[in-house]
């Protein structure tokens, strides 16, 4: 099994998007939506209990050359199995323990079914802040472009 | 030599109790949180970050307030921390050419496809004291906005490269050697180098560079260009069987071009430094691109004229600002053995040289 599969299944893409998608929240907000949703948390095993931890990011000499060791980041992980049978892996940036169980557990329950309901009420919510966090930040870097203009000179006037 | 002394509990006891104390300050004026720093003090907060190795502006804020402004203390309490956690692994090597650009100057082009986006910058001010930040409860007007574009925003050297004038990257090895894995070994290859020079200290970086430009290794370089925005960080999740993004990081990255007329191994093309450090820290970013520069004289088969910055040893051994605090302030500590023993023997070279003095006179 390869990473760099060139064409990966329609499931894997949507797994790997919600799996992002939780993982680059915003802790407090994630929380906050998981928990609007899903009030009492549902039953599960931990099969790996949250865990904090860093992961080594890794830079290109020249952008494009060999890779070298940027500097870490801080990572929490979590894995679950629902009683289905159904497991969840929830990755977050930084060190929040709930924010990583949240992410396993939203994970297990999309693979179990319930993944469309879970678009709605948490996927969606957090997809479209982000890219208004985005669009706010290029329209700021948009306003700060230089527009370079010629001097017309005099015998062309 | 160090021995035992016993007896200092309490007055250390006492001095951290003090320290507490004075890093609250007077208690008439609100306690600074740990949020403020991380939201007003962002380029400390950076700083603190590429040196301490360690992407977390929470804790780097933590290390701040603690070190009361002290950022190599914060930065030493950020290493200390990182120490204690597991590694999950290696993520992808970051895509710098798809970042999410705040700012993206060229020196050398200026009409560049993407544009020249000035971004949130200290240049062009007066560097005059704004004393209306003095007051407090400022309303801060929202800045302007323009039309975000979706076009790419290709890397200067991409337009060099097509044309062949810039010296080629090579691939390299997947896993770089890790200098807070292993000792730093020589020789240093490029990776192992950058890596030292992304956290190693900003003064020092910036003073070596410096000193390429005053000539001493000199080697020309034009900024190709400077970009500070977002990337995505990913990694491969062994459980999963694929890649998912972990997290974003801001990043600094500098590419500077450099002349160069050909040596005995290589034609005349231009060459490549290069700079890339966590969060907006640019003076670090351009003096890692010309520091890297200078480092790779060997590889390019230019002369050593003998200047600091070529000299890897001298450069990596001495970047780094955690190491250099140890050292440098161990020579504080009871040194009660070792100085006594100096001390008799100055005395008893003191009392030889005096009676060699008494017998000449004598004589």
């Amino acid at each position: 099994m390869s990473v760099t599969d060139p064409k990966p299944a329609p499931a894997t893409e949507a797994r790997r998007a919600r799996l992002s998608t939780l993982a680059k929240a915003p802790a407090a907000r994630l929380k906050a939506l998981w928990a609007a949703h899903m009030p009492e948390p549902p039953a599960h095993d931990l099969l790996r209990a949250p865990e904090i931890g860093t992961v080594m990011v890794h830079g290109r000499a020249g952008a494009v050359g060999a890779p070298f060791n940027l500097g870490e980041m801080t990572v929490t992980r979590c894995s679950v199995r629902l009683p289905s049978g159904a497991v969840g892996h929830g990755h977050v940036q930084g060190r929040d323990r709930e924010a990583a169980l949240a992410a396993a557990l939203i994970d297990a329950l999309a693979e179990d079914g319930q993944a469309s309901a879970l678009e709605a009420a948490i996927l969606r919510p957090l997809r479209a802040e982000a890219e208004a966090r985005k669009t706010a930040r290029a329209a700021r870097a948009a306003a700060t472009k230089v527009e370079f203009f010629t001097m017309v000179r005099g015998e062309n006037a | 030599m160090y021995v035992a002394v016993k007896g200092g509990e309490r007055a250390i006891d006492n001095a951290h109790a003090w320290l507490a104390e004075e890093r609250r300050g007077d208690t008439d004026i609100a306690e600074l949180t740990v949020l403020q720093i991380r939201e007003q003090l962002v380029l400390a907060v950076n700083r603190v970050m590429a040196e301490g190795s360690l992407y977390d502006p929470d804790l780097a804020a933590l290390a701040i307030k603690q070190a009361r402004g002290d950022l190599i203390e914060a930065v030493f309490l950020i290493r200390a921390y990182r120490t204690t956690l597991p590694r999950f692994g290696a993520s992808h090597p970051v895509d710098t050419g798809a970042m999410a650009c705040d700012r993206r100057i060229s020196a050398t082009f200026k009409d560049l496809p993407g544009g020249q986006i000035l971004g949130p910058t200290f240049d062009y001010t007066h560097r005059l004291l704004d004393f209306a930040l003095a007051a407090e409860g400022l309303e801060v007007p929202e800045a302007p906005q323009g039309a975000p574009s979706d076009a790419a925003v290709p890397h200067v050297t991409d337009f060099l490269a097509r044309e062949d004038l810039i010296q080629g990257e090579p691939d390299g090895s997947a896993t770089p050697r890790d200098l807070t894995r292993e000792p730093l070994d020589f020789p240093a290859d490029r990776p192992l180098r950058l890596q030292a020079l992304t956290r190693g200290d900003e003064g020092f970086v910036l003073s070596m560079a410096y000193s390429t430009q005053r000539g001493y290794g000199r080697n020309h370089p034009f900024v190709g260009e400077l970009r500070i925005g977002t990337v995505p960080v990913e990694m491969d999740i062994p459980e999963l069987g694929f890649a998912i993004e972990l997290g974003e990081v801001v990043l600094t990255e500098c590419e500077t071009v450099n002349q160069f007329t050909g040596s005995k191994t290589e034609p005349p093309q231009f060459t490549r430094g290069y700079g890339l450090v966590f969060g907006q820290t640019e003076r670090k970013a351009i003096s890692m691109a010309l520091v890297d520069r200078a480092l790779r004289w060997e590889e390019l088969g230019e002369d050593n004229v003998g200047a600091p910055a070529q000299d890897a040893e001298f450069v990596l051994y001495h970047s780094d600002n955690v190491q250099a605090t140890g050292f440098l302030e161990h020579i504080k500590l009871p040194h009660y053995v070792d100085f006594q023993s100096e001390l008799e023997l100055i005395r008893r070279l003191r009392a030889e040289a005096m009676q060699a003095t008494g017998q000449e006179a004598a004589e």
